[in-house]
């Protein structure tokens, strides 16, 4: 389907599927909640600066509000001690919702192999894309970012795909 | 100038109240010892150590003393600083302070067990976190004891006239880090009280050190504080080579510094920036992030990454400037003071920015000093330290630059001292750049620094050298020091424990961001809610460094 295609007459009617006309829309209007707690924060500052400038790709509406977000970017480490806060922000978010972990403490605790940091963020929250990278560059985040759009436009994401996830802060 | 003393336990109170009332009376740091495993027998398993700074701020003294039981007087009410530090040390340690008023985890989640910096609990033994903790106790002790609200005969609490809501700023907030958690009382926009939860970034650095060897830790210190991740490697390793008596060649020094104020400018501008956004000033974050970027440019073409540098080497530092970088600098140094100028002249005859930060946030000197705060925030309140002057390091005392200070320690000066400190940087690199001697930037000594690579592939002697230094590290003589350095937030020590082996037996970090996040309550009560954002941006708390 090329919804966008300028070429396209003015009075055409398109016949698709809902879904594929649903992710068309979603591609372009993300609205991310950084949880954002280290170094990768500071990266992300720089995304969202005008050298990298995350608005080309329409997800510059950063909110820090979970319930006003549909894309959580977690840049940076989690630690225990900031689990069930995690955990807390990841459900006030409404479906759909994506996840993204920034860097390599979010993915998998890094470095940090000790007693205070969570290995990995997929202990308690499921996660759609993983970027790597300590931290990663500003160019790695767009480089997820456009990932996530491409799939959100052929509809890669189904929202029953975490529906066995249990995390390590769910009840049993 | 500085001495080490080792005092019996029974007369430690005593003895620090004496030094105390020498002019010792500036907290830099409390810290623990578990000698359990230790290679020289102690006269006993724990020990504690002060480190005290004199008034003059040349001089400074590590105090240590062995405890049979793990109970000691609290210092709390002499200085304010010691109560976040000694809950610290109780978090870490288990060691006990007798007379503390709040001896409560610091950095570790309430639900956890054990004392992880006891060299008995494993390091990679995690603790899940079910719960957050409400600091409901630590807010009533706290309204009680400023009589926002009295305790009644059945135990419930009454408000003395008072409508009190109760708000949690952070730790998910975008003007928190992400990482600080303030639970404020207000009354209207007021705020009555204010009690801090910090540890959100509590990675385990100072456990991490003690399995991993020398060089490998620099990696570490970058993320303590990764706005200015140079500065941090080159307070470890200088603290590391004073330990082995390494003295460096005169570029080596030479570039340090160059480097130390380039990340004194990289930090303040983000600081900065970050401030006047919190304040609702947009456009000044891209006149200072800009450069910031640049500066960025400039570092990975020069180390190979952008924020997280690892830059420095025991010994030195792993490579020499490249070829045209003086000229990189100069454009780099343009660009900055582009974006200053820009913003000096959004912000500074700007009524707005003014109103919301003279007399906002005020600490006083005494207070300050109290809180053991340092760099541009205790330069703020009119104190000038800056050990770039006091304790001169690396041939500071030959550069030309002036200490900035404010008078009242409100947001409004600690930004402008900021702002300042970024001319003097500058002013300081420029004379660097003009006389930048030449020669080695490493040690030649077999036993500190790696071989050419020319020596590993071509003779047994270099391949056998490289192979010993990367798998034992660098071997540090039997001892404990404490040393520091000017960082960009103040002054950044590490208090270092060596066993002998290549891997220290413990590091501690004296952090700049602690000591002033501990004043931080007491700085907004009586402030409005907005007035707390402003104050927080303006003490530049970075959570790698803090929570370490």
């Amino acid at each position: 389907m090329e919804l966008n295609n300028p070429a396209l007459p003015l009075e055409t009617a398109i016949a698709t599927k809902l879904d594929e006309a649903i992710g068309w829309a979603r591609e372009s209007s993300l609205w991310p909640m950084i949880f954002g707690t280290a170094c990768c924060a500071i990266e992300f500052m720089s995304v969202a600066a005008s050298k990298y400038d995350i608005s080309r790709f329409g997800a510059e509406v950063v909110r820090f509000s979970p319930r006003q977000a549909d894309l959580l970017i977690v840049a940076g480490t989690v630690t225990y001690k900031q689990g069930p806060i995690l955990k807390q922000i990841y459900d006030q978010m409404s479906e759909p919702k994506w996840v993204v972990s920034m860097g390599a403490c979010a993915c998998s605790g890094g470095f940090y192999d000790n007693y205070t940091t969570m290995q990995g963020i997929d202990t308690i929250i499921p996660v759609d894309l993983y970027v790597g990278g300590c931290p990663p560059r500003p160019e790695a985040l767009l480089d997820a970012l456009l990932s996530l759009q491409k799939d959100l436009r052929t509809n890669k994401y189904n929202s029953e795909r975490h529906k066995d996830f249990k995390g390590a802060l769910d009840n049993v | 100038m500085f001495e080490n003393i080792t005092v019996p336990s029974d007369k430690i109170h005593q003895f620090i109240k004496d030094k105390y009332e020498e002019g010792f009376n500036y907290l830099l740091d409390i810290t623990a010892i578990d000698y359990t495993e230790y290679v020289e027998a102690q006269e006993e398993e724990f020990a504690v150590v002060y480190v005290l700074r004199h008034e003059n701020f040349k001089q400074h003294v590590v105090i240590k003393t062995y405890l049979s039981k793990l109970i000691i007087e609290s210092v709390s009410y002499l200085f304010k600083g010691a109560n976040w530090l000694e809950r610290e040390v109780y978090d870490q340690y288990g060691i006990i302070f007798k007379n503390h008023p709040n001896l409560r985890r610091i950095l570790n989640h309430k639900e956890f067990v054990g004392h992880p910096l006891r060299k008995a609990y494993p390091i990679t033994k995690g603790q899940l976190l079910h719960e957050v903790d409400d600091l409901i106790d630590e807010m009533n002790n706290r309204l009680l004891s400023k009589e926002v609200v009295c305790k009644l005969d059945d135990g419930h609490f009454s408000e003395c006239n008072k409508d009190i809501m109760f708000l949690n700023l952070g730790p998910s907030h975008p003007a928190s880090h992400g990482t600080i958690r303030t639970y404020v009382a207000l009354d209207g926009e007021t705020i009555e009280c204010a009690v801090s939860e910090i540890g959100y970034l509590h990675r385990g650095f100072e456990k991490s050190c003690e399995n991993h060897s020398y060089n490998q830790i620099v990696p570490y210190t970058d993320r303590l504080n990764y706005c200015s991740a140079i500065s941090n490697n080159i307070a470890f390793v200088k603290t590391v080579e004073d330990m082995l008596g390494i003295t460096l060649s005169e570029r080596a020094q030479a570039l340090r510094v160059m480097l130390l104020e380039l990340s004194r400018i990289e930090d303040h501008v983000v600081c900065l920036a970050a401030v006047l956004v919190d304040m609702g000033g947009l456009t000044n974050y891209w006149y200072m992030y800009n450069p910031r970027e640049d500066i960025y440019d400039l570092l990975s073409k020069l180390t190979g990454a952008r924020l997280t540098n690892s830059y420095m080497r025991v010994g030195g530092m792993t490579n020499d400037l490249y070829e045209g970088f003086e000229a990189d600098l100069k454009e780099v140094i343009k660009k900055v003071q582009y974006g200053v100028e820009q913003t000096l002249s959004l912000i500074k005859h700007n009524r707005i920015f003014h109103d919301r930060t003279q007399n906002v946030g005020v600490i006083s000197k005494e207070d300050a000093l109290s809180y053991a705060m340092t760099g541009p925030n205790l330069r703020a309140t009119g104190v000038p330290f800056d050990m770039r002057k006091d304790t001169p390091y690396y041939g500071y005392e030959k550069y030309e630059f002036d200490v900035v200070v404010g008078s009242v320690g409100d947001v409004y000066d600690r930004v402008m001292v900021r702002f300042g400190e970024i001319d003097e940087s500058i002013k300081i690199i420029e004379q660097v750049m003009q006389n930048l001697p030449e020669g080695e930037v490493s040690v030649k000594d077999a036993s500190v620094t790696l071989p050419t690579k020319e020596a590993v592939y071509t003779t047994i002697e270099g391949a056998m050298n490289q192979f010993k230094l990367t798998f034992e590290g660098v071997k540090v003589p039997v001892g404990e020091h404490y040393g520091s350095i000017e960082a960009t937030n103040g002054e950044l020590g590490f208090y270092i424990v060596s066993d002998g082996s290549g891997t220290p037996y413990k590091v501690k970090v004296k952090a700049p961001s602690f000591t002033a996040m501990s004043a931080y309550p007491e700085m907004i009560e009586g402030f409005q809610l907005a007035d707390a954002i402003l104050t927080l941006g303006s003490l530049n708390i970075i959570a790698g460094e803090m929570d370490r």
